[in-house]
């Protein structure tokens, strides 16, 4: 069968993003970027079921600036396919990118369509769902574990009491969370080859999606400061703290 | 204004977190309606009509939505939701995974985790891990958001008498089926409701360290017990006691971080407790920039000090 898989490029995980003085947004100028870690377990995941023959073919996607070419080929390095990158550098929404990522399903009809659970820039945790509902397609989010069975897809989910076991229909969206796999590292001939894999550019004309979004960002602000804390040595100075100055215990 | 509530529950009790959306509704302003969808759900439909500030309870009762499959539940709540302003649900696993789908069925954008309400429109939601707080303006005719329980105060349970109203509408996918389910079972109280969390993270060494450290103090405290995704991913406990930005979001009056270095991601889910300890023997360590009181010591004895003292 054939996969799809969407990545997006953002903020590396471990940078620590400033809000720009005119509150118009997060300064990432300068600011290294990376995969979004949800998506390179999806990547991880695709390639894993093709290493076990149950994917024939995996097709990476990207919706983002030019420079997001960067991901689409570490995906390649990871042992992708191909690539399809649709270019734009509006602010786009869950709900355009879903809509976009449903015209390219429709062209190639990929049985299996992995997704990160969230990207960690807006933290929206919406496409894989979204998508779903657009397709008419069963939805396996937070998955956990995946076992494809023929025609149909086995998914543990990470829910909030433990784990919960869905079975879908192909096509199925799976979206992954965080124990899924742990994700390989690109060795350097595969980093070679990947540049000679195939990446057709689009845009979202291209599938008749012309919006950015509904949502308007009115402005972006830092969190409320917490006020400096005290060490204190001792368990007793602790206890007394805890006691009569915090009151909490 | 009009707003429908998605109620959370396993058909016998509805979950708290519940409590919380109406609260944030209650700020929208407006008729609220809360929609139980469930099967054998009688008992969380009552429950629902009593919560203050509830007009009506809609409850859909069918096999169909036994197992809040999102295939079949976001189909109803799209066809229910057409003759609302705002439709609203928690941000648990059960409603991110519901309600995004519902929006793109009514073909609108949505909302996630809102932490504030400026207006009927207008929001207030965290990025970047709570790095960021974004104020975001709708411009769909149906707002559809998720809230963030910590920052809404539960309303109270009693002091309504909505009228139950049964639904007959069901919207069955056939797509998707429940097959099996794994609950963690815990005497202790709930992580995302507690007054008190104690968390543990690499530092702790161990699964069996973590109970034998932890488990003293959450018991002399009546706390629920969290870990950090090191602690989790490391195999000490399971995956649904993880605190921050890709696990649970928490705020209590009370936050003990032990052997917990203090990753953006971690804080991301706790940094709004009202007063946070750092034990932990890294003096450099990350959580003590965010401590109210921190502790440098070695966990092993400084804990059972803890606890003996309390």
């Amino acid at each position: 069968m054939k996969a799809l898989v969407a990545v997006k490029r953002v903020v590396d995980a471990n940078v620590k993003v400033r809000v720009k003085p005119d509150n118009s947004g997060v300064d990432l100028t300068n600011v290294k970027m990376s995969i979004n870690p949800f998506c390179e377990i999806a990547v991880e995941e695709a390639v894993r079921l093709k290493e076990k023959g149950t994917v024939s073919e995996i097709v990476v996607v990207s919706i983002g600036p030019k420079e997001a070419q960067e991901q689409i080929r570490s995906s390649m390095a990871l042992g992708a396919d191909r690539g399809i990158l649709v270019e734009t550098t509006d602010e786009i929404g869950a709900l355009e990118v879903a809509k976009i990522l449903k015209g390219i399903v429709e062209q190639e009809k990929p049985e299996l369509i992995l997704l990160g659970k969230q990207a960690i820039d807006d933290d929206s945790n919406q496409v894989g769902q979204m998508l779903g509902a657009l397709l008419g397609a069963g939805q396996g989010t937070f998955a956990s574990v995946v076992t494809v069975n023929g025609d149909k897809v086995q998914v543990t989910r990470e829910v909030d009491g433990g784990l919960q076991t869905v079975e879908l229909n192909t096509p199925a969206i799976i979206t992954t969370d965080l124990r899924l796999n742990e994700p390989r590292y690109a060795a350097l001939p595969n980093i070679m080859k990947a540049r000679k894999k195939p990446l057709d550019v689009k845009s979202p004309a291209d599938y008749g999606v012309s919006a950015t979004t509904k949502l308007k960002t009115v402005k972006v602000e830092p969190p409320a400061e917490r006020k400096a804390g005290v060490q204190v040595k001792s368990v007793d100075e602790l206890v007394e703290k805890l006691k009569n100055e915090a009151k909490v215990i | 204004m009009s707003i429908l509530v998605i109620a959370e529950h396993d058909n016998k009790t509805l979950n708290g977190a519940t409590l919380n959306v109406v609260a944030a509704a209650q700020k929208i302003g407006g008729d609220i309606t809360v929609l139980v969808a469930g099967s054998g759900a009688q008992a969380v439909a009552e429950q629902a009509a009593q919560v203050a500030g509830v007009s009506k309870v809609l409850l859909a009762d069918n096999a169909a939505y036994a197992n809040q499959l999102a295939e079949n539940v976001a189909a109803l709540v799209a066809e229910l939701g057409k003759g609302y302003s705002h439709i609203l649900a928690t941000s648990t696993t059960t409603g991110k995974n519901i309600l995004p789908r519902a929006a793109a069925l009514l073909d609108v954008s949505m909302i996630s985790d809102i932490i504030a309400v400026e207006s009927a429109k207008t929001f207030k939601r965290p990025i970047y891990a709570g790095n960021a707080i974004a104020t975001v303006q709708s411009d769909e005719a149906i707002v559809v958001a998720t809230v963030r329980g910590t920052a809404f105060d539960p309303v109270a349970t009693t002091g309504g008498s909505a009228a139950v109203e049964a639904v007959s509408d069901v919207q069955d996918a056939g797509i998707s089926k429940f097959v099996s389910e794994e609950i963690v079972k815990s005497e202790r109280p709930e992580l995302t409701a507690a007054r008190i969390v104690v968390s543990g993270g690499r530092g702790v060494g161990s699964g069996e360290n973590y109970h034998t450290v932890l488990d003293p103090l959450a018991d002399k405290l009546g706390a629920a017990q969290g870990a950090s995704r090191a602690a989790v991913d490391a195999g000490f406990v399971p995956n649904d006691m993880q605190v921050g930005q890709t696990g649970k979001i928490v705020a209590p009056d009370l936050y003990i971080a032990v052997g917990i270095s203090g990753a953006i991601q971690h804080l991301a889910g706790m940094k709004d407790s009202k007063v946070i300890v750092a034990i932990n023997k890294d003096e450099e360590a990350p959580i003590n920039a965010v401590a109210d009181y921190w502790l440098v010591g070695d966990l092993n004895t400084v804990v059972p000090e803890l606890v003996s003292k309390i």
